[in-house]
Formats: C-alpha cells, structure tokens, sequence
C-alpha cells in the first residue's frame, strides 16, 4: 500500500520516540531516579504505531501496564509522561497515576491500567458510548497475550460481538505473561483462533511490520466504523527487555529466556525493518531517518530536563480528585 | 384531591424514566432490564428503544466495565447488577476502575455511573442471594453508596445519583418493594449525603439503615405506648455521610443505637459507632449499641434466616436497655 511519504516519516518518528523514551525510562528507573514498577515496550513499537496511525484524533485508545508505546503513538508528548513518572505536578495526572495509568482524554487515551484484561471491558464501553451517541468514533484496545486468559477478554469480546460495537482489539503477543511463557498456560497457540469463539473475524499479523500492522489495522478500523462491529488482531511480537525493570535484582540468576532467543528478535527489530524498507524503496534517505533520530533524541532530553525541574505535588493535594 | 400513592419500584421507574427523557446520553444496561424482573426498569425499553435500554449477557466483569468505558468517554450508564452480591463478579470493575480511574487520572475522568442492585435478606433466597454487600465497598474511596428506605427516598436519591458524575451504588431492599407513599410533584431531588429524621424522639437515637428503617419505626411505636421516645434517623447515603444529622439527635438523647441488616464485623454499625464515639464521645450516656444481622453467610431455612437477620424486636430489646441508663 502507498502510504505517502510524510506518513511513513510519521511513523518512524513514533517509532523512534518509543524506541528512545523508553531506553531512557529504564536507564533512569534502575538509577532510581524514577520510582515505582516500570514496563517498558523496547521491541514492541511497530504494533502501537501501526495501530494509532490507522486512527483519528476522535478515536480513543485503552491501554496497559506496559503502555508508554501506546500512548506515544497516539500523541502523547514526551515531557508530561516522563513528569508523571517522575511523580511531578506536571505529569499527565499530576503524580496520582504514574507510569500504569497515564491518561490524556484530550487525546482520546482513556488510560493505561495496571490490571491486566481490565482495558477490554473499558474499551467495549467506550465503543457502547460511541454507538449510543451516534458518533462514528473507533476504539483500540492494547492488550497482551496474558490478558487473552482473563474472563474480561471473554466477556468483552461477546459482548462487542452481540453489540457490533465499533472497537478493535489488538493483542500483542510478546510470548510472556510476566514470567511465565505463553505456552505454558495458554489452550491455543494462536490467540487469533478465539475470535472464532465469538464469530468475529481474528487475524494475526507480523507485529514487528508496522506497515502490515497498519494495513490490518486499518481494515478492522474501517469494519468497526462503518458499522459492522469488531475484529480481534493479534501483532505477534517480543519484548527485548524484561517484564519489569530491574527484574534481574530479584530474579537473581532465575532466567526464563534464553539468550539466543532475544537475539533472534532482535534481528527482527521494528526500526531496523522500517529502514531497510524505506531505504531500498528508495522514497526515503538516510539523512531524513538521521533527521528524526536526532529531533527525538532533542525532544527527549527536552522531556527529562522539564521532569527534573518539574514540582513535586504538595502533600495537600493528597486529598484532591477522589470526587467531581 | 389526593395525590396518588407510589411504590417504591414505582418510583425507581419514575426517576430513570425522567432522567432518561432528560438526557439522550442517559441509558440503562444490565441484566434482564427490559422486562424487569422486579418491574424497576419496566416500559423503558418501549419508550426509549433498544439503543438505551440494553439487556446485558449474564457477565458481570464484562459489562460492569463496559458501563465505566461509557461513562468515561461520555455518556450516563444506569447499570444494573440484579443482585448486590454479584457485584463480586465485578469486584476489579467497581473497585480499581470506577472508583479509582478519576483520582489516578488526576481528575480527568468523569466517571457518572449509577449502579443500581437489590440486596439483603428476602425469605428464603439464601446466601449468595442475600447479602447487604455495602459494607465491602465503605473501604473504597471513590464510590458513593446509597440505601434509600421509603418511596420518596429512592426517587429523589436516584436522580440525584444519575445526575451526580462520580459513581454511585444504589442498593434497594425487594421487601421496601411494595411500601407506597404519595409522590412530591416536580423535579423531586435529594441531595447525597442529606440524611433524615424518620420519627422524631428525645430519649434514644436509633441511627438506621436502608430496611431496617421500617423495621425501627415498627419497635419505636411499640416503645412509644411504653414512654419511650425514639428519634430514628436514616442516614440515607452512608458515603457521603451526613454526620452532623446524627450527633445532633444523639447530642438530644445521649444514646444510641445502630440498626444494619449487615454483618457485624466490619460493618457499616461497626463504622457509624466509631464515628459518633470519636466525634460524639462527650455526648454519650452510654456506649453505642450495635444491633446487625449474625456474622454467619445468611442461610436458606426460614427459621435459620430469621435467627441471623436484624430484627425490629432487637431494635426494640437494645432500645429499652440503654433506656435504662
């Protein structure tokens, strides 16, 4: 598909301030300069890219626990996420939510959520208010391959199904649930084939290919817009990193994947695919690429300096925001 | 010319039928609302078709969630869990996202849910259909809990919760179902977190909740022909919770007693106490005195039932014995 060239440069600039930001959050975590659990997506960018820019801005989003990606690829500026992890004032939620739960309703991101599966039921939800209220609006609903064995997936994907509620949900396989490998606890190798449970159709996509992810995702988009209710994609893809950083402290000498496997998705790596694609096809140069490394690597340093000199809440504020 | 008198189910109708023609994005889901096992949400789905009148599949988590996904990005749900206690199924729902998405989110989320469920002990329904359940839900901030008690109460409270844009839990008792009262004319609101003096008193305050309001009013006539002076209040919202109405009667009677079909420990007598004693400590001739349902699961057999559940005559009982102090 011709995606245009200011398209694909979009998408690579979402790419890399995935790819950055979160190479950065982890080194910043393990120096504890920011508290708390932190997930982060290295690896897995081609999948929320692909996702959010097959969306419009009215379209809305929930995410997870490890949701920076998605919220990025939506829009989501660089220096309030990285305030909120800092737990500053000028975060995205003020320091209440933290690195789990960022929310920006301006950009339709209706959050990520530290429950995993609890993003399901809030994005059938948001497809109902949709629906009721006559607006041709879509929601994506980020969610892992762990989520897929919590009766929320169930529920919701029955419930979108009997609704024809206009939402897409999209499963990234990264092959973990924390520690636990897929496999070990999963019936189907597949997560795609449960669609069939609930007669919708289930597809399941390269979801290191951001220009596959796209076009799959932009045909569910369409089905849900124009009516014809959801679609389950699942974007097989891995996390280079691990379920939380600085897991290695406590995991001690406890691995559960092998070296050799991380390197064989590292060859698969989203960014690299993207360039030596674009590169080939000859639309794109170098120095373009090189252009949006260096502006993200500016705008990230820019984000970290504004969390640094961001305020700490004032311990008033404690009791702030419980009620409208 | 008499006004007619309306049940409390009535009533319930009332109020999300008028909420609803005020406010297209107003819409009922839940479990069997179209016809209406207890008649609440009868008539809807005719007046105001199936887009905002929606029976839910038997799945609680899923459509529980759904309801805080629709609030969030812009419309009204009345969600309706037929029974209180299968609220469990919907635990993560209620209590990590409706109550918390708000306050985590820094204040963007709005979050104008009203969940509406009947609760407590009907006759025979046992104990997974029986359960007063609010308790589980005091210790969640974020939530507003109501247990309206009289036909006015519900309809009034219903559509101030409908109105209100944080969560509310609406919990109505199916034996308060056929009490009948005459109905206020107009748009007929009660504030949440305004409670109310059922039967005025001087000599013991009987703070009493949801069905064991009748059930008060029943042993405070009994006292009465005694020369007992009962106060009953009903708190009517227990978050947020009108404290004040309730010291000002026990700073007139100096006694009390806490009337909930709920359970003992940790319960909602169990908090009312500790705040009339921590507020109210000068003010008592005498410790509070709890009168709740046995801390057994509530059981099937008639007689087993009625042993575990709060009765007006041990209302009646705790009543005459701080009388005496």
């Amino acid at each position: 598909m011709d995606l245009g060239k200011d398209m694909m440069l979009e998408m690579y600039r979402s790419m890399q301030r995935i790819r950055q930001f979160e190479g950065r959050v982890r080194d910043l975590a393990i120096a504890s300069e920011i508290p708390g659990f932190v997930h982060v997506s290295i690896g897995e960018e081609a999948s929320a890219t692909g996702v959010c820019a097959a969306l419009r801005k009215t379209d809305r989003i929930t995410s997870t626990h490890r949701g920076h990606s998605h919220l990025i690829a939506k829009g989501g500026r660089l220096d309030r996420m990285m305030a909120e992890l800092y737990g500053k004032r000028e975060g995205y939620c003020k320091g209440k939510g933290g690195s789990m739960h960022i929310v920006d309703f301006a950009l339709g991101i209706l959050g990520a959520n530290g429950i995993v599966g609890a993003g399901l039921p809030i994005a059938t939800g948001s497809a109902l208010a949709a629906q009721i209220a006559g607006r041709d609006d879509v929601t994506a609903c980020f969610f892992g391959d762990g989520a897929s064995n919590e009766g929320t997936f169930h529920e919701s994907l029955n419930l979108a199904a009997v609704w024809k509620l206009p939402v897409v949900f999209v499963c990234e396989n990264n092959g973990y649930g924390e520690f636990t490998p897929m496999e070990t606890v999963t019936s189907v190798k597949d997560i795609a084939v449960r669609a069939q449970a609930y007669a919708i159709p289930g597809q399941i996509v390269d979801g290191n290919d951001v220009f596959e992810v796209y076009r799959c995702a932009s045909e569910a988009i369409a089905r849900a817009r124009a009516g014809e209710g959801p679609t389950l994609l699942e974007c097989k893809t891995y996390r280079w990193e691990g379920h939380v950083v600085g897991e290695q402290a406590f995991l001690g000498s406890a691995g559960y994947r092998t070296e050799s496997e991380i390197e064989a998705w590292k060859k698969k790596c989203p960014i690299i695919k993207f360039e030596q694609f674009v590169l080939e096809g000859g639309k794109i140069g170098k120095p373009e690429l090189d252009r949006i490394v260096n502006e993200t690597q500016a705008e990230l340093e820019a984000a970290v300096e504004f969390a640094r000199k961001g305020i700490l809440p004032d311990p008033s504020e404690v009791t702030d925001d419980v009620f409208v | 010319m008499t006004m007619a008198l309306v049940s409390y189910i009535q009533a319930i109708n009332q109020a999300i039928d008028e909420e609803m023609a005020r406010d297209p994005l107003t819409f009922v889901m839940g479990e069997d609302v179209i016809l209406a096992a207890f008649g609440a949400t009868r008539g809807l789905h005719k007046k105001y078709g199936p887009s905002r009148v929606r029976n839910t599949p038997i799945s609680e988590a899923g459509f529980v969630g759904a309801a805080v996904g629709a609030a969030m990005a812009g419309t009204r749900p009345i969600c309706e869990v037929e029974f209180a206690s299968f609220f469990y199924c919907a635990m993560d729902q209620v209590c990590n996202q409706a109550a918390k998405l708000r306050y985590m989110s820094g204040g963007q989320a709005r979050m104008p849910i009203t969940f509406r469920a009947v609760y407590g002990a009907v006759g025979g329904a046992a104990a997974q259909h029986s359960e007063t359940v609010y308790a589980q839900f005091l210790s969640v901030p974020g939530l507003k809990l109501a247990m309206p008690s009289s036909p006015t109460d519900v309809k009034g409270i219903l559509k101030s919760a409908i109105r209100d844009d944080n969560p509310v839990i609406v919990f109505e008792h199916l034996s308060l179902g056929r009490l009948r009262e005459e109905m206020p004319a107009g748009d007929h609101l009660i504030p949440l977190g305004k409670g109310a003096i059922k039967r005025a008193g001087d000599n013991v305050t009987v703070v009493a909740i949801g069905a064991m309001v009748p059930k008060a009013l029943k042993a405070a006539e009994r006292l009465a022909a005694d020369g007992i002076s009962v106060e009953v209040v009903d708190p009517r919202t227990l978050i947020p919770l009108d404290l004040d109405l309730i010291l000002e009667s026990v700073a007139k009677t100096n006694r009390v007693v806490i009337a909930d079909e709920g359970h003992l420990r940790g319960g909602a007598a169990a908090d009312l106490s500790a705040l009339i004693v921590e507020k109210g400590f000068d003010l008592l001739d005498a410790p509070p005195r709890r009168v709740t349902s046995l801390d057994v699961p509530i059981p099937f057999s008639p007689p087993l039932e009625k042993a575990a559940i709060a009765s007006d005559a041990q209302i009646e009982a705790a009543v005459r014995e701080l009388a005496g102090h």
